[in-house]
């Protein structure tokens, strides 16, 4: 049920950071992180996952599969 | 014909080149108690459609190039001494840039995100991002080693408005410990509208917009997209809503009393010739000030346009399209396309005296503002000197519709002081009976290395200044003498230490007399290249 940033590539540029609505995401040793506990992959805040939309480095922010996808709840 | 809106102008020295006569208007008196503040002055020019001087038939001297006569006094007071919005004071006043705006809002073809070559001098690149007390910690150590550093800028490596609090906070460290440094930041406008007035508060008075195109025809070939109101968007829709927030946002910055430069990159086959358009466009809403930058592009940048093989313009090409937006509007010619962590001079690279190892590593900072004004008092008495030598030397200056270019090596402060084999750059002069006229600058890799000259490196430094007559340096090596006279270009270095308008215009006066005496016969120049590649050479 998340997202995550593929930390070799992350530049640590923050845009991320304030977007993400469940407030998601933190700076840990210059790159950027999701807490998957948190992330809701935006479902119910906005149409677009905000911080894939504002991530400058293609293929960065990813679903992780590792986790199932998140789902509203009823 | 020129325009003053109650503005204490002593005189507009109009150059009519079309008849080959100096044509002076006459002067503009004007009472004390018709000066209308700035604010009014600025919303004024934006209603009378940009600044209004205009001549029958010629060119105004008002680039950036202009002087103390060609502005409204508090426009000059806010120019004078910025590196960047004044020509003149770039070879004596120093600006410096922090790393505190790591994120953007938008992606741009010519732009690569991953920020970490030290070796590669562009806008958008940078070595260390700044946290805003690290920043003002910076400032307070530049601003005490480097005295004539008056302005401190915030540019990137992303986009300042789209950090607004890194950037606010940063401005208002500055603000409280070095109230005499100016502040300026620059932008690509997206967010612009929605800062404006915390710009004002903060007594920003310097801010540049970024715009290269007013078309969204054009401009979808240069952003692949924004990140609006929650969404990335992308292709035409992207770029009509960049360019009506850049207008607007422009338009809020005037009527602020913000002076305001555009920045835009000249991309041939892309904007080359829409370019013409955005000029009018900007001046129409009251900027002081356009830029136009060449593209910087290669493969090996990793950006868009450089895998694309989208090439930058030739020096002709830039100078040409430079020149035909002249006389409409002043034009900024001496960018030096820097780094979001520059320090010094333009065409210096003093960033890596001031890491931030060095910068944590310093234990107390102390902001020494008396020497400081001291020193500037000193730099004003020699930039006065250096502007009396160039007006006598104008005297007898004979009329013709010749012209060349001369490149200079040099270290700053206006004079021909550096050896050819150290110059990282060449400044590039335009000398003809108008006077001489800084008209740009070419980047070179370093020639002399160790004390032996690389021989791959100077065939590319010739290519660099080709379309120059002669070159002035400090000194020179027999073997770069050599070449340089093969490819036709006069070393000169008799000018050792002078100042370099005067010492162009000594030279023109000497090569046009040859000329008339038919000593020698005057040829155009070719092209010449602009360097694409990445900076070779270590700090």
């Amino acid at each position: 049920m998340a997202y995550k940033i593929i930390a070799s590539q992350c530049t640590g540029c923050s845009a991320c950071e304030p977007e993400c609505p469940n407030v998601a995401i933190r700076e840990k040793n210059g790159v950027f992180l999701i807490d998957p506990k948190k992330c809701t992959e935006c479902l119910g805040h906005f149409d677009d996952p905000q911080c894939l939309a504002v991530c400058p480095v293609e293929l960065t922010c990813v679903i992780d599969t590792a986790y199932p996808r998140y789902v509203v709840p009823a | 014909m020129f325009l003053a809106y109650g503005w204490a102008t002593d005189k507009i020295f109009c150059a009519n080149l079309t008849g080959g006569k100096f044509m002076q208007s006459t002067t503009a008196e004007v009472g004390i108690q018709e000066v209308k503040p700035l604010d009014q002055l600025l919303e004024k020019i934006a209603e009378h459609k940009g600044c209004g001087t205009s001549s029958e038939g010629g060119k105004a001297s008002c680039g950036s190039s202009g002087g103390p006569a060609d502005m409204a006094p508090e426009v000059w007071e806010k120019v004078k001494n910025h590196p960047c919005y004044s020509e003149e004071a770039h070879h004596h006043y120093a600006r410096m840039h922090v790393a505190v705006a790591p994120a953007c809002n938008i992606q741009c073809n010519y732009c690569n995100r991953k920020y970490d070559c030290a070796n590669e001098s562009r806008p958008g690149v940078v070595s260390e991002k700044l946290m805003p007390e690290q920043a003002a910690k910076k400032v307070l150590a530049v601003a005490s080693a480097i005295p004539q550093m008056t302005v401190l800028g915030i540019a990137g490596p992303g986009d300042p408005l789209a950090n607004p609090a890194k950037t606010f906070k940063t401005f208002e460290l500055i603000a409280k410990t070095a109230p005499d440094i100016k502040l300026c930041l620059s932008t690509n406008g997206l967010a612009l509208p929605d800062h404006v007035e915390t710009i004002k508060s903060f007594n920003v008075d310097h801010v540049t917009i970024t715009v290269n195109m007013v078309d969204p025809e054009i401009g979808q070939h240069i952003y692949p997209w924004i990140f609006w109101k929650n969404k990335r968007i992308t292709g035409i829709e992207a770029a009509r809503i960049l360019t009506e927030r850049q207008m607007q946002g422009l338009e809020m910055l005037t009527a602020a009393g913000v002076l305001c430069k555009i920045n835009s990159v000249m991309i041939p086959g892309i904007n080359d010739k829409h370019l013409v358009e955005v000029n009018r466009a900007v001046k129409s809403r009251g900027a002081f000030l356009h830029n136009i930058m060449p593209l910087i592009s290669a493969p090996e940048h990793g950006t868009v346009f450089g895998l694309n093989g989208q090439r930058g313009p030739t020096a002709q090409e830039l100078k040409a399209l430079q020149d035909s937006c002249e006389g409409d509007m002043n034009m900024m010619r001496h960018c030096r396309q820097c780094r979001a962590d520059a320090v010094g001079l333009l065409g210096e690279d003093r960033s890596a005296e001031f890491t931030t190892e060095k910068i944590d590593g310093m234990t107390e900072v102390v902001y020494d503002a008396a020497t400081r004004k001291a020193y500037q008092e000193l730099v004003e008495a020699e930039r006065t000197e250096k502007v009396a030598a160039k007006e006598a030397a104008m005297a007898d200056l004979d009329v013709t519709d010749i012209k060349i270019m001369i490149a200079v090596a040099t270290k700053g402060q206006g004079r021909v002081n550096e050896h050819f084999g150290h110059a990282t750059e060449f400044q590039i002069y335009e000398v003809g009976s108008g006077g001489s006229k800084f008209v740009g600058h070419r980047r070179v890799d370093l020639y002399c290395q160790g004390g032996f000259g690389e021989e791959e490196t100077l065939p590319s430094v010739v290519k660099a200044i080709n379309d120059c007559h002669a070159v002035f340096v400090a000194k020179i090596g027999g073997c770069p003498r050599d070449e340089l006279k093969a490819a036709g270009i006069d070393p000169v270095d008799r000018f050792a230490h002078e100042f370099i308008e005067e010492s162009a215009i000594t030279y023109f006066k000497e090569y046009f007399s040859r000329v008339c005496a038919r000593e020698i016969v005057h040829q155009d120049r070719g092209d010449a290249d602009i360097r694409q590649g990445a900076y070779i050479a270590a700090a």
